[in-house]
């Protein structure tokens, strides 16, 4: 059986990796993803702990993560197709212009 | 080594894999690619975890619906490879920075709490059926539950409102005009 630690850590890896997606790609449709990443990453360890202490409540937990999740994507990706179609570009560097 | 353990070893390499590879490939396409391969990998966790409803609901809502939807708006924008500048200077260095402090901490937190050295056992009643997922859904979590369709609403009608700004003001103007029409008729 699996320690919970090697969930732990493969967990933190992935979130890792999340932030890393977030802070170096320009690609705003590529940042969105690496949120969905970190998502997951958080929802393997609600299910993991929810395995390991025998309670269902981690998963429900996921499961309105998921829910929620879905919600941030359509309405992400709504405000990519708007931004899009001002700046022709979804260059996270070409929204500036709110920019002080 | 039990083959758990193993198997284990064998999902999460593949897992960190597929991540680093939506990092770094360049076309957006492939990131959405690798991102179905994650989130595949996770639900089988999942499974593993002895959470069956979590991982089929991972592969619909996820590897399905929210990836096709990405798919679907890199295409229609064609947005596929972007050459833009690269990332401001020092940002590479500071995020990697950022990054390995993240992990760091999550290290010294296990080592720490050696509390946490625990095995997950399989439990001897089934603790996650949909049947029991159904009803603490509609028993202890119903407010939760009414208040997620309430967000799922509100964000389909946010989405139509932020994507058809164009539509609604050419109705207008076309109202306006048929308007003026009929007056000076």
């Amino acid at each position: 059986m699996v320690p919970i630690s090697y969930y732990l850590g493969l967990s933190a890896i992935l979130f890792v990796t999340g932030i890393l997606g977030v802070l170096l790609r320009r690609n705003a449709l590529v940042i969105f993803m690496s949120l969905e990443l970190m998502f997951n990453a958080s929802n393997l360890l609600f299910v993991a702990f929810s395995a390991y202490y025998k309670i269902l409540t981690g998963q429900i937990f996921v499961f309105f993560v998921m829910a929620v999740a879905a919600a941030e994507v359509a309405v992400g990706l709504a405000l990519m197709v708007a931004i899009f179609r001002t700046k022709h570009s979804v260059d996270v560097d070409q929204v500036n212009v709110l920019k002080g | 080594m039990s083959s758990g353990v193993i198997i284990f070893g064998v999902l999460a390499i593949v897992a960190v894999a597929s991540a680093i590879g939506m990092l770094i490939s360049q076309n957006s396409v492939y990131s959405a690619l690798f991102l179905v391969v994650n989130f595949s990998v996770i639900a089988v966790l999942y499974l593993i975890l002895g959470a069956p409803f979590i991982a089929l609901a991972q592969i619909t809502v996820y590897a399905g619906a929210i990836v096709v939807l990405f798919l679907f708006v890199i295409m229609m924008l064609g947005t596929e490879r972007l050459t833009g500048s690269g990332p401001i200077r020092g940002q590479r260095l500071i995020a990697i920075l950022v990054g390995a402090v993240f992990l760091a901490e999550v290290t010294v937190f296990l080592i720490w709490r050696s509390g946490l050295t625990g095995v997950i056992t399989p439990s001897a009643t089934d603790l996650s059926t949909p049947v029991s997922i159904g009803n603490a859904l509609f028993t202890t979590y119903t407010l939760p539950f009414e208040a997620t369709s309430l967000i799922l609403l509100v964000a389909v009608i946010g989405a139509i409102v932020l994507t058809h700004p164009e539509q609604s003001i050419s109705r207008k103007q076309t109202l306006k005009t048929v308007q003026k029409k009929e007056t000076r008729g």
